[in-house]
């Protein structure tokens, strides 16, 4: 069984992004990368269906990014964790893409690997979009099963059974495979990579891909359908008032405050 | 002429349209008025009930476009996808809005990738220039806004709810309802069951208008109970920190936060939080912030509207008993 696993390197969360000089773009002075976070759910579900199958060699996780060259960093994140190998498509012709572009690209890669089933995080932490799974399912033509909580893989290794976070619940879906899943947290808790991983992960490979490499003949699919006219701090709040004293006599002005002043109840 | 807005109606599984389904349409019909075409809505059920038709055509609904299929829940994306893509590629409308819930996320991203349509998810306004439609929405969890515009139509978007106003009471014609069949589709993901939630009588988190919040500074999950009292009081839903999460006192749909739900209640009361940057960045759009802590210098209150400071187990009891009062 071969599994694809799609991340995407983001600034850390604990991490204050601003604007660069140019204003559709962040500064990216300081910043620490990271896996993004629902990614790493994504990777450790698919270590784990590895293991648990138990197949040694015959399973394959490779974990695919799209990225500048600093991207490289993420892959090694996740070569340390356990996958076998991976991807990076590195190329100039994908600044400024969007996520219909991005979906082409690693939909192609998709093609081109043959996956049994491709796992990626419900979103990105970066622009927040959370579209590029179900985008890539669609292009391929494949079912999409977002936000999931469990998995498990049939033994056959022809359908897997998933349950989906919905408002008020679960809904469990049995899928045909190939299909793309997108993780929710609570799904799993990722590993830390071992001593032993992190040195492994030198000896693995990374292949890195040209956009001529994905698809000949595909580039018309290639222009980004939207684009970011500029980004911006959020306007500063109005400074608060602060209450102190007595809990009782805070409490009662604060809600009267709510209530006569504001009008938020 | 101009190319109809198109809101996909998000309803509760009973057959009435959500509120954030008004607002989508209030927001549609703005713009309607401003660039030309009509506002529709597109609704994907197994059951229609009459007065939700009703309330569509309140909202001023100029057409709806119906789709009443057992086979249509629970909502899968190629049952959904394909029905709308179709009608879009006849229609040629010139935006399609749903709202940010999990079936109208994933609907809407694979309807942009079939469609070749720029999308915008998770929209809290919008704007013109040069006679094209901006969206903004905010990106790294709401630490910073991003406008955006669309290169490839139609304009695809999935709006915050509780963000833009419901629409008032259209006054127009009444809407024509186009019934369309389900064609003859092989899904091959086949439903299994559905689990419910342990019902707590609370609204969901990301659609409340208020929300009562609760960190590390509850000191346990047992404690939550104290706001629980609070949120039922004021009808509210029930937040989490990351903290709280993390230490497994709350499951994680309950969290607020950038690796959770990004909120933008009409009140939100944080209590115990000290509010770490990636847990402002999930609640910094909502109106009035309250925030209740011991720590004076707790970074909350640097966004806080109002900050009380004082031992949350001293301060909530008496904030839900004043608020209880009002109920009176």
């Amino acid at each position: 069984m071969k599994m694809l696993v799609l991340v995407k390197q983001v600034p850390d969360t604990a991490t204050q992004v601003k604007v660069s000089s140019d204003p559709r773009a962040i500064d990216q002075t300081g910043i620490t990368w990271i896996v993004s976070p629902y990614d790493e759910f994504a990777l450790e579900e698919a270590l784990r269906i590895k293991e648990k199958r138990g197949s040694g060699a015959a399973d394959e996780v490779v974990a695919v990014t799209l990225g500048p060259e600093r991207a490289k960093e993420a892959l090694r994140s996740c070569l340390a964790m356990g996958a076998d190998r991976a991807i990076h498509v590195n190329d100039p012709a994908f600044e400024g893409a969007d996520t219909l572009v991005a979906a082409h690209a690693l939909a192609a890669v998709a093609r081109l690997e043959s996956p049994d089933l491709v796992l990626t995080g419900r979103q990105a932490i970066d622009d927040d979009m959370g579209v590029t799974g179900a985008q890539v399912a669609e292009i391929l033509g494949w079912p999409c099963l977002s936000w999931i909580m469990e998995e498990s893989v049939a033994e056959d290794a022809k359908s897997i059974r998933v349950g989906r976070q919905v408002e008020g619940g679960l809904e469990v879906f049995d899928v045909p495979l190939p299909c793309v899943v997108t993780a929710q947290k609570g799904m799993n808790e990722p590993r830390y990579p071992t001593l032993k991983g992190i040195m492994g992960a030198k000896k693995k490979e990374v292949k890195e891909w040209k956009a001529a490499d994905l698809q000949p003949g595909g580039m018309s699919a290639m222009t980004a359908a939207l684009e970011v006219v500029a980004l911006e701090a959020l306007p500063p709040r109005p400074p608060g008032r602060m209450l102190t004293g007595d809990p009782k006599e805070m409490a009662r002005e604060l809600v009267r405050t709510l209530r006569e002043d504001v009008k938020a109840i | 002429m101009a190319g109809a807005f198109w809101c996909v109606v998000e309803d509760d599984r009973q057959g009435q349209p959500k509120k954030v389904t008004g607002e989508l349409i209030g927001e549609a019909r703005r713009w309607a008025a401003e660039l030309g075409g009509a506002v529709e809505a597109m609704w994907l059920t197994d059951r229609a009930a009459p007065e939700g038709l009703d309330q569509l055509a309140g909202w001023g609904a100029s057409r709806i476009w119906l789709w009443e299929d057992a086979a249509l829940v629970p909502y899968r994306g190629e049952t959904w996808a394909p029905a709308i893509a179709a009608l879009a590629s006849r229609e040629s409308p010139r935006a399609i809005w749903g709202a940010v819930t999990s079936r109208h996320r994933e609907l809407m991203a694979r309807l942009a990738a079939q469609l070749g349509a720029g999308i915008a998810a998770d929209c809290v306004a919008f704007s013109l220039a040069d006679g094209q439609l901006v969206a903004t929405r905010p990106v790294y969890a709401g630490k910073l806004l991003s406008r955006v515009r669309w290169k490839s139509g139609p304009w695809v978007a999935t709006l915050r709810p509780n963000v833009f106003k419901v629409a008032e009471a259209g006054g127009g014609a009444a809407p024509t309802v186009e019934r369309q069949t389900v064609g003859a589709v092989s899904a091959p993901t086949r439903f299994v069951e559905r689990r419910e939630e342990a019902q707590t009588g609370l609204p969901e988190l990301t659609e409340a208008e208020i929300v009562v919040s609760g960190g590390r500074g509850l000191k346990g999950p047992e404690n939550f109970a104290l706001l629980e009292e609070l949120a039922g009081v004021l009808g509210a839903a029930v937040g989490a920190s990351r903290a709280a999460v993390d230490a497994g006192w709350k499951p994680h749909r309950f969290q607020v936060g950038q690796t959770g739900r990004t909120i933008s209640p009409k009140l939100y009361i944080g209590c115990g939080i000290s509010g770490a940057i990636q847990h402002l960045a999930g609640m910094r759009t909502s109106k009035v912030i309250c925030a209740v802590n011991k720590d004076a210098d707790a970074p909350i209150f640097k966004i806080a509207d109002f900050g009380l400071v004082g031992d949350l187990f001293e301060v909530v009891p008496h904030l839900t008993e004043e608020f209880r009062k009002l109920k009176r």
